[in-house]
């Protein structure tokens, strides 16, 4: 079989990714920057049989995707960072409840309605912190195309595997810039179904009572059995408790099955790093002028690496440890005011040699903002 | 089936007041449901929250009790992903008609099949006595200690306006007719409505001097009246009750076929 290779929007890439994984139902609302994705689904999906919903606002939106999520489908909603905001307390929802759904952020600049067809990468510590209460989340990233689509597939996968929310942390540039994608072939990459119980009929079934492997398998709504869905702290059943065993545990569940896991959710890219002196780490967009300024360096002989991370949450601090252990700086190259480099001083043995480059101007991180930087730390002067 | 087997035994007792008027409705419900001889598996029903919303827990369907407001949105998300299902959604007037307002009348507005129920007792009994949107004026509650100046919504009205195919109310003292007006509006295929006017006496009673449970349901008689009665012509305070709306529109689910056939057709 032919390549089909397509020149398209990272928003387009990321709607395609969520067919190959095997979306069969969205509902969103329209905000600039990820319009393009609810766009590309309203065409689409009807074309396989799948369902399309433009709903009332975003609340309703991530509303109605854990709706159809229970019934069995693969769901998906896209928004940016005002419609984000509105979706917290159902994002709440769905990890308390572990209902399987995959949230898109294109990130645009913030607070409130803020630079709406500007890049940022503002929302970091929101998708991390935005619901209420505590709790662990899934937030993945990418900085082309094609790592787009891979991690658009992976985003279902993960929240198909742990029963949880993924959220897919876009920005404003790779959402509109066009490029070459090469769509894999069907069975190219692999697909995580949905583990459903075997408790036969007329048998009582835990919606709530995880396996050896922490693993909970699901029965859909319409099947043959029926039980109840809260946002209550509840019991294996899932019926409300606020008896206080019944309440530890189920916390300790919902943050132990991601946060203990850090290490194997860890998706991330690595160019030099093995005998870097200095390190550029970043994510997204901006890993895009970094990876430009590496590739760049080497060429004249300087030991500079990149650590690209595509798993932001939960932050893979043994990894990022791991790699800037030996290293003399380590610059965090982000669209915001240090919200990973925070996470990346927390990690590594010696927070005082993580530096910033960063924009917050609403324009691109361009490699001169990088290059500046490097010369000042490296006591060349401006 | 009887009326008992539908419930979930386990889980009781429940966590309404004595004289709460939304057992009546539960009762009133499942009267409904039995009447139609429907499977516990064909029925989902979705709640949000409130001292109503509790009712979710009590059925033994397949039950969604979501957040403050949003149970029509997850609900509309289950009926387009699975239409072949029954969706029957019991809510406040707070959690209907306050922060769910908007869900409310798009839904209406879609004519998704959608069995929307508003247990109407005017008041926030689960966070202890505050106003609602269908208080009405001249209400005392915890946040109008000097009597509400709000004026409330016509549910009727309002769902009417919003397109709404099948509009009705009764209250907890006809319980015949609530059965019947429930089971027309499960059978209904497209967006309906029934309010029925259930009694707090912990909050609302209690504030404003209601009396008890008995003598609020004793008000529900003397203040509500068959729609178009000689009655109301009389007295047009009146509330009235019956059925106000009940037509065939275009399904919001079933026109969503259409635009697959097109799609795929356009392939």
């Amino acid at each position: 079989m032919s390549e089909t290779i397509k020149f398209v929007q990272g928003n387009e890439a990321c709607a395609e990714a969520a067919l190959y994984a095997g979306l069969d139902f969205y509902a969103g609302y329209p905000i600039t920057p990820s319009s393009e994705i609810t766009e590309t689904l309203a065409y689409r999906l009807p074309q396989i049989g799948g369902k399309f919903i433009q709903m009332e606002d975003e609340i309703a939106s991530l509303c109605a995707v854990i709706g159809a999520s229970l019934t069995g489908c693969k769901v998906m909603t896209a928004t940016s960072g005002p419609g984000f905001s509105l979706m917290q307390e159902s994002l709440g929802y769905a990890i308390m409840a572990e209902i399987p759904c995959v949230i898109v952020n294109v990130q645009r600049g913030g607070p409130s309605t803020g630079l709406p067809t500007h890049g940022s990468q503002g929302d970091v510590n929101q998708a991390r912190w935005g619901t209420h209460g505590d709790h662990a989340i899934i937030a993945l990233t990418a900085s082309n195309h094609q790592d787009v689509f891979e991690i658009t597939v992976e985003a279902f996968n993960l929240a198909e595997t742990y029963r949880t929310p993924v959220i897919l942390l876009l920005d404003e540039v790779v959402a509109h810039m066009r490029e070459r994608l090469v769509v894999p072939q069907p069975g190219e990459i692999e697909l995580v179904e949905r583990l459903k119980t075997n408790v036969k009929q007329d048998v009582d079934y835990h919606p709530y009572l995880p396996r050896e492997d922490g693993r909970l398998p699901m029965s859909d709504f319409g099947g043959v059995h029926r039980f109840n869905v809260t946002g209550l702290f509840h019991d294996m059943w899932g019926f409300p408790s606020s008896e206080p065993r019944v309440v530890h545990d189920l916390l300790r569940h919902l943050v132990d099955k991601l946060e203990n896991r850090a290490h194997q959710l860890a998706r991330y890219k690595e160019y030099y790093v093995e005998d870097a002196e200095q390190l550029l780490l970043s994510y997204g967009s901006a890993a895009r002028s970094a990876h430009h300024i590496v590739e760049n360096r080497r060429l004249r002989g300087e030991r500079l690496g990149l650590l690209e991370l595509q798993t932001l949450w939960p932050f893979p601090k043994e990894i990022v440890r791991e790699k800037c252990a030996h290293v003399k700086s380590v610059v965090v190259v982000e669209q915001n005011m240090g919200q990973i480099m925070q996470a990346v001083k927390l990690a590594v043995d010696q927070p005082d040699k993580v530096f910033l480059a960063n924009r917050i101007d609403g324009g691109f991180i361009a490699p001169s903002d990088i290059t500046n930087l490097l010369r000042l730390i490296q006591g060349k002067g401006v | 089936m009887a009326i008992k087997d539908y419930l979930r035994e386990r889980f009781f007792p429940h966590l309404w007041c004595p004289g709460c008027g939304h057992g009546t409705v539960l009762n009133g419900l499942l009267g409904a449901v039995e009447k139609l001889g429907m499977s516990k598996n064909e029925i989902v029903m979705v709640s949000g929250i409130g001292c109503s919303s509790r009712i979710t827990g009590y059925v033994d369907f397949h039950t969604l009790h979501t957040i403050h407001g949003r149970a029509l949105a997850f609900a509309t998300g289950v009926k387009m992903a699975r239409p072949e299902l029954n969706l029957i959604v019991p809510m406040g007037d707070g959690d209907a008609l306050a922060i769910g307002g908007n869900h409310f009348i798009h839904a209406a507005r879609r004519n998704i099949d959608i069995t929307a129920i508003v247990m109407n007792n005017r008041i926030y009994g689960m966070t202890g006595g505050q106003y609602s949107p269908l208080s009405g004026e001249n209400i005392r509650a915890t946040t109008a200690p000097y009597l509400t100046i709000d004026p409330g919504f016509d549910v009727v009205e309002l769902a009417k306006g919003a397109g709404a195919t099948f509009v009705a109310r009764t209250t907890t003292y006809h319980i015949q007719q609530m059965t019947d007006i429930i089971r027309q509006a499960i059978l209904h295929e497209g967006f309906s409505v029934v309010e029925i006017l259930s009694q707090c006496p912990t909050y609302f009673g209690r504030k404003n001097k209601a009396g008890d449970a008995v003598d609020m349901i004793q008000d529900f008689k003397k203040n509500t009246t068959s729609i178009g009665s000689k009655a109301k012509k009389e007295n047009p305070d009146l509330l009235e009750r019956g059925i106000f709306v009940q037509k065939e529109m275009p399904e919001y689910c079933s026109e969503y076929d259409k635009v697959v056939q097109k799609a795929m057709k356009g392939r």
